[in-house]
């Protein structure tokens, strides 16, 4: 008997205390008595915003120094959902949304990116058109001679699926994700450059921002143009002239007819005001036209 | 115990999380679906586990087939043939190497195994880096738990053995390699535990192309890749196809773990 109590209690009491555990979380985001910027905002989704977003946050939070401010990735469609559910105050999207998903949210722009085409910096190809960037991923290309490159086969990389650059290049040839075929796949933008680097003939799409922030570092890459224009943040944000096509919106959704806390209003209109210009500028993407 | 009623827990909420999709979704499509395309909902994508569960094999196997006869191999020269200090700078550095953060190593596969791998064969990715990688990660764990397997022989065998004439090489194939088997055969269930639950190293140089390989250039994706790759976009279905994966994950390893309480041994025991 007390041989079975010596193994069951601690047992018991293991499972009594991570239940415990579990069941505490942290406490409900209400605003405190007496400063009304206090309390906690929780913004999920993209994680290419997350990073621009933490800086915002850590700016904001110095300022007031009562309010906490939580950034969870996730990707743009967590963002979009918890936004909806109201399980975030905030959410963060770098894909525009579908016309059911901007029936029950408000979308203000944060910034915008674009996804550029990168290959190896010694590849002598220049530029390609849209139909043979599209025959290049959907393997009717195999070699680079047939681009007017030097020889040798195509190492051709996607992404992995869910990502919103994967949807806006699948959109911008207006195929469907599943008809690419490639060689190999990257997941983070990182992890996509540095295959890139290391191989002369690859090719890839990235975030323009990391991919020219790659390429100012050093790194053996480059950006090919789209359509004739240059893939570079001013061509993204041009409101004269023309505008580099493959260029997405960074977005802060909040629930329509649900009224943001004080806090969080303060730290929306904060977000999006022109003194995190510098902020956006630092991490490659593109300012909003004010 | 609680540390077990945390598993518990852990594997509750695995299967918790995994039945929407066996549910809807149905263990057959798991494994004769024609590909892996997955979407939010069930009727709209394709399930098939099968090249992932081949490939995270594959990697566990091929890096198994070169750690634990070189781990094998360097815990008898540390025992038998190295000058006690070559056998401690030896030991400690199997440590350090034991160390190394996965993402290390996968980084320095991208970065400097990769192009060599590329210039046999393109894309350079490819099971034959993802092998190679894994087996300089179990390495450690197989040495050190040899090393560990082997000190633990009787005196007496080893003096035994020497009474009777034997050499070195002798008595440590004879006498103390098979006196150790069990301690060794813990070390490679544990590394083989380790190779299977490996996620960024694979991820990021195994190219990620779900396909069953039919040759080591190519390129593959680890269960464990796959997860990581597709968990943070991951809705509904698709969400909960990934936990089937990961409650596939643990049945490996507590058959891995089974096989350890049946077969293997702790060396101070």
């Amino acid at each position: 008997m007390s041989r079975n109590r010596q193994v069951l209690w601690p047992f018991f009491s293991g499972v009594l205390l991570t239940t415990l555990l579990a069941a505490c979380g942290p406490p409900g985001g209400g605003n405190s008595e007496g400063d009304a910027l206090a309390g906690k905002v929780v913004l999920t989704g993209s994680s290419t915003i997350a990073p621009l977003m933490t800086e915002i946050a850590q700016r904001f939070e110095a300022r007031h120094p009562r309010a906490r401010i939580d950034v969870q990735t996730g990707g743009s469609s967590r963002g979009i959902a918890d936004a909806g559910s109201g399980l975030a105050d905030i959410g963060m999207s770098s894909r525009g949304l579908t016309t059911e998903e901007a029936a029950g949210l408000e979308a203000h722009t944060l910034a915008f990116d674009g996804v550029a085409f990168v290959v190896h910096g010694s590849n002598p190809v220049e530029s390609l058109t849209d139909e043979q960037l599209l025959a290049l991923y959907t393997g009717q290309v195999e070699d680079w001679s047939a681009l007017g490159g030097k020889a040798g086969p195509i190492t051709v990389v996607h992404r992995a699926a869910g990502r919103s650059e994967v949807e806006l290049v699948a959109a911008y040839f207006g195929i469907e994700p599943e008809a690419i075929q490639a060689d190999l796949i990257s997941g983070e933008n990182q992890h996509a450059i540095k295959t890139v680097a290391g191989d002369p003939n690859a090719i890839v799409y990235v975030s323009l921002g990391a991919a020219q922030r790659a390429a100012a570092e050093g790194q053996p890459v480059k950006l090919l143009p789209l359509r004739g224009i240059a893939a570079t943040v001013e061509a993204v944000a041009a409101t004269v002239g023309e505008t580099y096509p493959l260029a997405r919106p960074l977005l802060l959704l909040t629930a329509k007819g649900t009224a943001l806390s004080p806090l969080a209003q303060a730290f929306l209109d904060f977000a999006r005001s022109a003194e995190n210009d510098d902020l956006i500028e630092a991490l490659a993407y593109v300012p909003p036209p004010r | 115990m609680a540390a077990g009623a945390v598993v518990l827990l852990i594997v509750a909420f695995l299967i918790r999380e995994s039945v929407p999709a066996l549910s809807t979704i149905g263990i057959g499509r798991f494994l004769h679906d024609p590909s892996w395309h997955p979407a939010g909902e069930a009727s709209a994508g394709t399930f098939n586990l099968v090249p992932m569960l081949v490939g995270t094999l594959y990697l566990s196997l091929g890096a198994l087939l070169l750690a634990v006869p070189a781990g094998v191999a360097s815990a008898v020269f540390c025992q038998f043939y190295a000058p006690g200090r070559v056998a401690a700078v030896y030991r400690r550095s199997m440590e350090l190497l034991a160390g190394v953060p996965s993402v290390v190593y996968g980084f320095w596969g991208l970065v400097t195994l990769v192009p060599l791998i590329r210039r046999l064969e393109p894309p350079g990715q490819s099971l034959l880096a993802g092998i190679l990688i894994l087996a300089l990660m179990v390495l450690p764990t197989v040495a050190l738990t040899a090393v560990a397997a082997l000190a633990a022989v009787p005196r007496s065998y080893l003096q035994g053995a020497a009474a009777l004439g034997l050499g070195r090489w002798a008595t440590a194939r004879r006498v103390a390699l098979p006196a150790a088997l069990p301690g060794i055969l813990s070390g490679a269930l544990l590394a083989a535990a380790r190779a299977v639950g490996e996620t960024m190293a694979v991820l990021m140089v195994c190219g990620n192309l779900v396909q069953v390989p039919s040759s080591l250039f190519d390129p593959v994706r680890a269960l464990t890749a796959n997860i990581a790759l597709e968990m943070g976009y991951a809705t509904a279905q698709h969400r909960s196809a990934l936990f089937v994966s990961g409650l596939v994950l643990i049945v490996v390893i507590a058959l891995l773990m089974a096989l350890v309480e049946r077969w293997g041994e702790r060396a101070d025991a």
